[in-house]
């Protein structure tokens, strides 16, 4: 039995309020109750925002159940899966439960961020515990009604029962009575045996709206006199503006203004969401999105380059740092030389076991082998957009933001309005991938509606979106295997870096599994603006291991799952150094359980090529294979088994699908995504000439196997996307004979079916 | 500017606008109608989509002085309550992620099925090919179609 405590230091996590004309509102944190710190030390250190009320908990004296949940939804199904742990401990009907986006407002909603996989994980506890309390508050009420012990009263379905006396009562007819009783100090939580609600698939909530059009996202904003905004970015990183001629632009049908906009004051210290490489931007406004969009072509703009410069960071402690960005307008061509020759001579020694340089000398064979790949474009269907209304002393801000606790404080600095006055809604947002961390767009949106005084919606075209930078960086790793007369591994060694940062995560897998370790980093300095990318590091690094491990395990004349499982038992009965970053059990449970679900090393009838690969990251477990075939002389895909291992599965068939939604994703950029720079100018712009992968080219089936657990949710919105990299490339290598290493492996070449 | 007289979703509409204007944007920002979504601008992502006299077709590229007697269908308009059997099967399936897509998915997908009521998996990889979706949900964009081709 778990019982936990909803309060710390005598302060609670939760307030129950009554409703006016009848019910119950408990106010609770979404976060709270992840960590309840158990020493006074750590104690010292427990946020305030875990405090702060953010979550809302409405029993109605009909019986209906309102959740607000507070979590902008991107896709990953938080509005569903959240309110489901709540309703969980409370011990209502699903079907009594309505879901709401929380009101939106920061000033209550602070700490709401929608990123690296963490939605579920931190807010398990606090969600659970919020349900818990209501339902004892229910039950108290009661007992007291009733005059008989709390303890013999049970709750099933909203309803509250006593049995030796044959009463029961609904929750809704309670709830006013127990909104006047005392918040308990502590609460007991269901065993997971008990949950009648979490594991079992409910239906996304915004399901009927989404197929019939409703207005959720943040581009469908519209309001009374409100202006449409487009803004032009220098055409190359590198570049800045010159001179704008507008008098053509200003003369068309429709249009209100032209103007430009510098987004930051040159002592700013940017935090990270204000990634950007463009800080002075013009902008037209008119009355529609086509007049802008006809006037924004005849804008007749001189761009300069901007040279050599350099942007005040704020660091981790407080203080800030000065970043140099180089002048040259760059070049992928130039980039991938410049990323082999570093990657051949100097980097930085991250973690080191043993002695590898000693197990290189003297192996009997050294495997070594190269990967890469390139930037990427984000490119959420939505593209990014804004709508703002700012005024002398109030900035009203909607849209799809991942951040908006933080743009909060860049758009009040920018404003010189202070925080209160700032008020950022969020919307449904059409994907992020880590794109909408980074909200220029919504100080952009702030500043013009400032300068055109008016209500606006900045809207970025496709091109604007796809060229305006914010790009998951280019990567290069070079690995290296020592193995020794006997084929037994004795050194690993990963030199990996990236522009302008690198993909390594020391501690993985394999380390702590080879006696002789050796990890480096080394980036480039780039004048192009990056930022996290679906899984960021990892969306790289995994492929490019998984598939070397696969080359290792050929030289070594062994099974690759086998392998694998060898040096996960090394791991965990004799682990190598130290702050090995997994477990190693859990590791290799995804990969028995992918091998025993799929056909690996049984006879078919068919003619498949599998390709394996396993990792770990965003606090998930993930094995993959994969299984092609060759159709007319061409590999296609035609089954993906996933295995995955999130502690908890909350609701299984949401899981299902954002677990295949990164198996697609993952295929398509292993195979066919990239971004090119040519003298600093993308050389994609939109879908005809940046591809994505379609409908025909997703695999034709999709099994997803998740491992039974007790352990406590982890996420599933990154996990599952870096390993199929792997998984292609190494069923590529047995269908084509061919080992690919430079992603995207297809570029261009229609080679699969 | 000139006006044009449009039947959308079986309602008569009346809109005074620049006649290269794409329908998108008139449906966008002149209608209200904002079901149908932005994407790319170059019938290159088929988040556009509606159906023009039954067909699909890119909004982001069709100009409403070519619109003409055309009816014109949008995610708004596919059915009344939202029980067309292609939207019933996508909540069946629950198909959407983020959801930007569905709208152009399943404008496509209830094109498809009015033309060819049993689609083999080859003919819905051609109709369905133009429409991205980002967020990968395409294996159950094929299952939600056989399902409703079974249910229509
Ligand atoms: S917006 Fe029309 S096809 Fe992309
Ligand atoms: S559901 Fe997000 S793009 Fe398709």
């Amino acid at each position: 039995m778990t019982v936990i405590k909803t309060s710390y230091n005598r302060r609670s996590f939760l307030k129950a309020t009554a409703i006016a004309g009848g019910g119950m509102l408990l106010s609770f944190n979404w976060l709270a109750g992840c960590n309840i710190p158990q020493t006074k030390e750590k104690a010292l250190e427990m946020p305030k925002e875990w405090f702060e009320l953010n979550g809302f908990l409405k029993i109605g004296e009909n019986g209906v159940v309102t959740i607000q949940s507070p979590n902008p939804e991107i896709g990953q199904n938080v509005k569903t899966s959240m309110p489901m742990i709540v309703a969980e401990e409370l011990d209502v009907r699903w079907e009594d439960v309505v879901v709401e986006q929380a009101a939106l407002n920061t000033g209550v909603f602070k700490r709401q961020l929608a990123g690296g996989s963490q939605s579920i994980r931190q807010g398990w506890k606090g969600l659970r515990m919020a349900g818990a309390t209501a339902k004892h508050m229910l039950k108290q009420a009661a007992a007291k009604q009733w005059e008989v012990p709390v303890e013999e009263i049970s709750a099933k379905d909203g309803i509250l029962s006593h049995k030796s006396t044959n009463k029961s009562i609904g929750y809704g007819a309670i709830a006013s009575a127990a909104s006047q009783l005392p918040v308990p100090e502590k609460v007991t939580l269901k065993e997971v045996k008990d949950f009648g609600i979490i594991g079992t698939s409910r239906k996304n909530v915004d399901g009927k709206d989404i197929v019939t059009g409703k207005p959720l996202f943040g581009i469908d904003v519209q309001k009374e006199g409100m202006l449409i905004a487009m803004a032009t970015h220098p055409p190359a990183f590198g570049m800045k503006l010159k001179s704008v001629e507008d008098a053509a632009a200003k003369a068309m049908p429709g249009i209100k203004d032209v103007f430009t906009i510098q987004l930051f004051n040159d002592d700013y210290a940017r935090g990270f969401v204000d990634s950007t490489a463009h800080s002075e931007l013009v902008v037209v406004v008119g009355n529609t999105t086509w007049e802008v969009m006809q006037a924004k072509k005849a804008l007749k703009i001189e761009w300069k380059n901007s040279g050599e410069q350099t942007l005040t960071i704020k660091n981790f402690r407080g203080g800030t740092v000065n970043k140099k960005l180089p002048a040259a307008l760059e070049n992928s061509v130039v980039h991938l030389s410049q990323m082999k020759q570093i990657a051949a001579s100097t980097a930085k020694e991250v973690r080191k076991d043993g002695n590898p340089a000693k197990a290189f000398k003297d192996a009997a064979k050294i495997i070594e082998r190269s990967y890469s790949a390139p930037f990427l474009a984000h490119n959420c269907m939505e593209p990014m957009n804004f709508y703002a209304n700012v005024t002398k002393d109030k900035a009203e801000l909607i849209g799809p933001v991942q951040t908006p606790e933080f743009m909060e404080k860049t758009v009040a600095a920018r404003l010189g309005m202070p925080l209160e006055n700032i008020d950022i809604q969020m919307t449904r947002m059409g994907g992020g991938f880590g794109r909408r961390l980074y909200g220029h767009f919504l100080l952009e949106a702030a500043l013009i509606s400032q300068q055109a005084n008016a209500p606006v919606k900045l809207v970025y075209t496709r091109e604007d979106d796809m060229t305006h930078g914010v790009y998951r960086p280019a990567y290069y790793a070079t690995y290296r295997a020592a193995l020794d007369k006997d084929n037994n591994l004795i050194g690993f060694h990963v030199r990996a870096g990236g522009i302008p940062e690198g993909p390594l995560v020391a501690n993985r897998f394999p380390a702590g599994a080879v006696d002789n370790y050796l990890a480096e980093d080394w980036s480039i300095d780039s004048n192009i603006s990056i930022g996290a990318f679906r899984a960021p590091r990892s969306n790289f690094i995994a492929g490019a291991e998984q598939s070397f491990l696969d080359e290792i395990a050929e030289a070594m004349d062994k099974d690759p799952i086998a392998f694998r499982l060898e040096l996960l038992k090394r791991s965990k009965e004799v682990p190598v150094g130290e702050k090995n970053d997994y477990d190693a059990d859990r590791y290799a449970g995804v990969l028995e359980l992918v091998r025993d679900k799929s056909d690996w090393g049984k006879e078919s009838t068919k003619d498949l090529h599998h390709g394996v690969s396993a990792y770990f990251c965003h606090n998930t477990y993930i094995a993959q294979i994969l299984d092609m075939a060759t159709v007319d002389g061409k590999p296609k895909i035609e089954q993906v088994h996933c295995a995955v291992d999130c502690g908890i599965v909350v609701n299984p068939d949401a899981a299902t699908n954002l677990t295949e939604g990164g198996i697609v994703d993952g295929i398509g950029h292993a195979l066919y995504s990239g971004l090119t720079f040519k003298d600093g100018v993308p050389q994609q712009s939109n879908f005809n000439n940046y591809r994505l992968i379609r409908h025909s080219e997703a695999p034709e089936k999709i099994a997803v196997h998740f491992v039974k657990s007790n352990i406590d949710p982890t996420g599933l919105g990154e996990p599952p996307y870096p390993p199929i990299m792997g998984a292609v490339a190494n069923a590529l290598y047995r269908a084509t004979g061919k080992r690919f290493y430079d992603q995207p492996f297809m570029g261009d070449k229609d080679v699969l079916g | 500017m000139a006006t044009f007289d449009l039947t959308i979703n079986g309602e008569k509409k009346q809109v005074d606008v620049d006649p290269k204007t794409p329908l998108l944007w008139v449906l966008r920002d002149h209608l209200n109608l904002v079901g149908t979504k932005y994407g790319c601008g170059i019938a290159a992502c088929g988040a556009c989509t509606v159906h023009i006299d039954g067909t699909a077709m890119r909004s982001c590229v069709f100009p409403i002085s070519e619109v003409g007697d055309n009816t014109v269908t949008t995610i708004e308009g596919l059915s009344e309550k939202g029980d067309h059997p292609v939207q019933k099967a996508w909540l069946q399936h629950d198909v959407p992620q983020c959801g930007y897509c569905q709208a152009g998915q399943i404008m496509s997908a209830s094109a498809l099925l009015k033309d060819n009521p049993n689609p083999d998996d080859k003919a819905i990889d051609t109709a369905m090919n133009g429409n991205i979706c980002r967020c990968g949900t395409y294996t159950r964009i094929k299952a939600a179609i056989k399902t409703a081709a079974k249910n229509s």
